[in-house]
């Protein structure tokens, strides 16, 4: 497993899902009254997106589509660049080549706060809470973006500071309570170091959503969660859709919850997109398997 | 190997932290969530009047500690006491200024004191005959925001390395900065600046016909000040700037995707906190009618962060309690041998209670200390009596009863050298060993100590204070790492 030299070949594969993925875009469209100017094309696309740290090729060359309120997973193994695809998205990286446009703009070399500002909302793979915030804090801080009161305004509570100040308190709820009981009133005043490991995993979703956004980057939402909450990761995803009118990328190495909450399928291994499509098409793509497993089976069965 | 292979839901319903759809329960969430709050409290009694005291809103609160502070002249501090009063209030107010910077927003600013400075030396020039053939003799309604507005933008100015630096990085940066300020002052344009002789005959605070001239006025003024300014942060902490200032401490780069602009923040963040020592700078320079680049050197940075990790950083009233509390301590206390005496003996007792267990050891200890000093006192008199001819640096009731029980040699000053050396040998014996002996060692130190404090130690407060400062810390940090008001927080590695 050397270089990116060997799954390069596969690369021309993945042109073919791009206008089907296009397909169902038309008919959502009105169903998404939240959206500030819905566009005819893909919500989110990179266009020959390629990363170099110095010799490093983090990224080759990688297209992807996202489509409004459409669900696409990224998966591969570990180093493969997935998290890196979401570092560029969210400008913590400026690509080396191409670009990232989102709702018709390019948006590659922004600075990530007016990224999030424009409406992409990411998670982390590492948890990133404000540990030592309240819960209710953490998911009002994401608010900062779409609120203007100046220091002093808030400081001598202006009516349009106060107004303000409650319409984000108001957003933080209904984003918490969209997380019943699991984030039920009580424990929004505790800070947030107090919640488990599935609960964090959920306030972050919850403050990314705080930031009013039209697509949304988890990043392995259920890494580290038990089978019954990994089940209701996957339930979650297809609600946020429904319900937030979000579009979601989501990296995940658990298959249950990528066979089950994704539209499309992308497979990366090395910085290059390997396969591309519905699920059972990608899981039993040579390359995948290959990527995952190694080169040969009976090769790989001999010496283990 | 698709979702509907998993159980849809079930085996979850009755495990620990499971929803309940009938309401909240006791999950171990929530367990942890109180238990952490309990902990954020002091210890029995203290704490329940704490909690009794949060249940009543903050402005109450405030304005409580307002009026105990305008009252406190009326049970007749004066002279010496309302100076280190005024000189508290001074240090509070650095203090809840340096919140915003360290506690708040999390940038290790070690140049903070030369914002005081400038806004002691901004105050001045405009309110003094330094400049120019008469001088500039501004009325203090408009030199005051003049020199604070100038030192919020040299804050920013000074902020600009935080965007890329972080940590101790921007500590290294800072503190060039505060040390910058001194070398200028000191060398630079000493027509104007006056070099190391500073501005003399600076102008009281005067303005609207009314003039500040006793020092009871600027104790009322710097009560008010405080007051005022603890009021304007608590407003700006629970709106969207002071969240956003904690978000950046917390993670910067988790801040900067949930749409918050890091680098303005950060910049904000340093502007606030130099407005803030600015204002006592003012404040400072009026009152002393005089400033040198001394009063802005290092020391006063130790006294600052000391106050602010002590009070407990993050909170305004405990960054304001610090203030007070490490100044009066400083100042009022460690200045005078009798009363620095009593604070040294009952931060060593604090300890050994802290520390020793079971009561029967600090038993054990105390007794054997107490015979120890009878016993070398008794053989050392009969030696020599030249060996017992010295006096106890403490006065009064502790020094009658240290009399017969610590040895102060005729020739003090070289007899408590050796004993300080001594000190700090046993005191690294001290960890190094253990069980039996490192108890049997201890009661030596501890006269040796005693020893040593009464010879050199309190006769030398200027060196001595910041000792006791930082044993204060140590103590402290120990005990209760959140400092006295501030909250316990974790770092999660990531």
């Amino acid at each position: 497993m050397t270089g990116p030299q060997a799954p390069e070949p596969q690369a021309p594969e993945p042109q073919a899902p791009e206008p089907e993925s296009q397909a169902p875009q038309p008919p959502r469209a009105p169903q998404a009254p939240q959206s500030p100017e819905p566009v005819a094309g893909p919500v989110l696309a990179l266009t020959q997106l390629s990363l170099a740290f110095g010799g490093l090729r983090a990224l080759s060359e990688l297209e992807l589509t996202l489509a409004d309120r459409e669900v696409v997973s990224v998966i591969g193994p570990n180093g493969a660049g997935k998290s890196t695809i979401f570092n560029v998205i969210t400008g913590v990286y400026e690509p080396t080549s191409g670009d990232v446009i989102f709702g018709g703009h390019s948006i590659a070399g922004r600075p990530q706060h007016k990224i999030a500002q424009l409406g992409i909302a990411r998670t982390f793979q590492s948890l990133r809470l404000f540990m030592n915030m309240t819960v209710l804090e953490n998911v009002m801080a994401a608010t900062y973006g779409h609120t203007r009161a100046t220091p002093v305004e808030s400081v001598l509570r202006l009516p349009w500071a106060r107004r303000e100040e409650r319409e984000a308190k108001e957003l933080a709820e209904d984003v918490l309570s969209f997380f019943g009981q699991r984030l039920a009133g009580y424990r929004w005043d505790q800070p947030a170091y107090s919640l488990s490991y599935a609960n964090r995993r959920r306030l972050e979703i919850a403050r990314a959503l705080a930031t009013k956004p039209r697509v949304l980057l988890l990043d392995e939402p259920a890494a580290g969660m038990n089978p019954t909450e990994t089940h209701e990761i996957t339930e979650l995803i297809g609600r946020l859709r429904e319900e937030r009118n979000v579009a979601i990328l989501v990296i995940e190495h658990d298959m249950h919850v990528v066979a089950g909450c994704s539209d499309r399928v992308i497979a990366l291994d090395h910085g290059v997109k390997i396969a591309e499509g519905d699920f059972d098409r990608v899981a039993n793509h040579p390359a995948v398997v290959e990527a995952y497993m190694g080169r040969d089976p009976e090769a790989l069965a001999e010496s283990g | 190997m698709t979702g509907e292979a998993l159980p849809p839901s079930g085996a979850d319903a009755g495990g620990l932290g499971a929803a309940q759809p009938s309401g909240p329960q006791v999950g171990a969430d929530e367990w942890v969530a109180r238990r952490a709050q309990r902990r954020e409290y002091l210890p029995s009694w203290l704490g329940s009047a704490q909690r009794s005291v949060e249940r009543v809103g903050w402005w109450p609160r405030l304005a409580l500690a307002c009026l105990a502070g305008l009252a406190l002249p009326l049970l007749g501090l004066g002279g010496f006491q309302l100076q280190v009063g005024i000189d508290s209030l001074g240090i509070a107010l650095l203090a809840v200024g340096l919140n915003v910077v360290v506690g708040w927003t999390g940038l290790l600013d070690l140049g903070y004191v030369a914002f005081f400075g400038f806004g002691a030396y901004g105050f001045a020039l405009l309110s003094s005959a330094q400049i120019g053939s008469h001088g500039i003799h501004l009325t203090s309604a408009l030199s005051i925001p003049i020199v604070m507005i100038a030192t919020g933008i040299l804050g920013l100015l000074v902020g600009l390395p935080s965007r890329r630096l972080s940590g101790d990085y921007l500590a290294i940066v800072t503190l060039f900065f505060g040390e910058a300020f001194v070398e200028f002052t000191n060398n630079v344009s000493p027509g104007v600046f006056g070099g190391p002789n500073g501005i003399v005959g600076i102008d009281t605070i005067h303005g609207f016909g009314v003039s500040l001239e006793s020092n009871k006025g600027y104790y009322y003024l710097l009560v008010i000040l405080l007051v005022a300014t603890m009021a304007v942060l608590r407003l700006l902490d629970t709106s969207r700037t002071g969240r956003a200032f904690r978000a950046v401490r917390e993670d910067p780069l988790a801040a900067a995707s949930m749409t918050i602009p890091v680098d303005r923040v950060k910049l904000m963040a340093f502007a606030f906190g130099a407005a803030i020592a600015a204002l006592a700078g003012t404040v400072f320079a009026a009152q002393q009618i005089s400033v040198f680049p001394t009063d802005f050197d290092t020391p006063i940075l130790i006294v600052v962060y000391a106050a602010l990790i002590l009070g407990g950083a993050g909170s305004i009233a405990g960054a304001a309690a610090g203030g007070l509390v490490v100044y009066v301590i400083y100042d009022g206390l460690l200045r005078s041998p009798t009363y620095s005496g009593y604070l040294f003996y009952a931060l060593i007792l604090l300890a050994l209670i802290a520390k020793l267990r079971p009561w029967r050891k600090l038993g054990l200890v105390v007794v054997a200390t107490a015979a120890l000093g009878f016993a070398a006192h008794a053989v050392a008199g009969a030696i020599s009596a030249s060996w017992v001819a010295g006096a106890p640096q403490s006065t009064g009731l502790l020094g009658d009863a240290l009399r017969d029980w610590v040895i102060v040699p005729a020739n003090s000053q070289t007899a408590g050298k050796v004993g300080f050396v001594l000190l700090v040998c046993m005191l690294i014996g001290l960890v190094q060993l253990k069980g039996r002996w490192q108890t049997a060692l201890l009661v030596a130190t501890l006269y040796v100590a005693s020893f040593t404090w009464e010879t050199v130690l309190s006769a030398n407060p200027s060196v001595t204070r910041q000792l006791m400062i930082g044993a204060i810390l140590i103590v402290m940090m120990n005990a209760r790492p959140q400092g006295l008001l501030g909250t316990r927080r974790v770092e999660v590695a990531t």
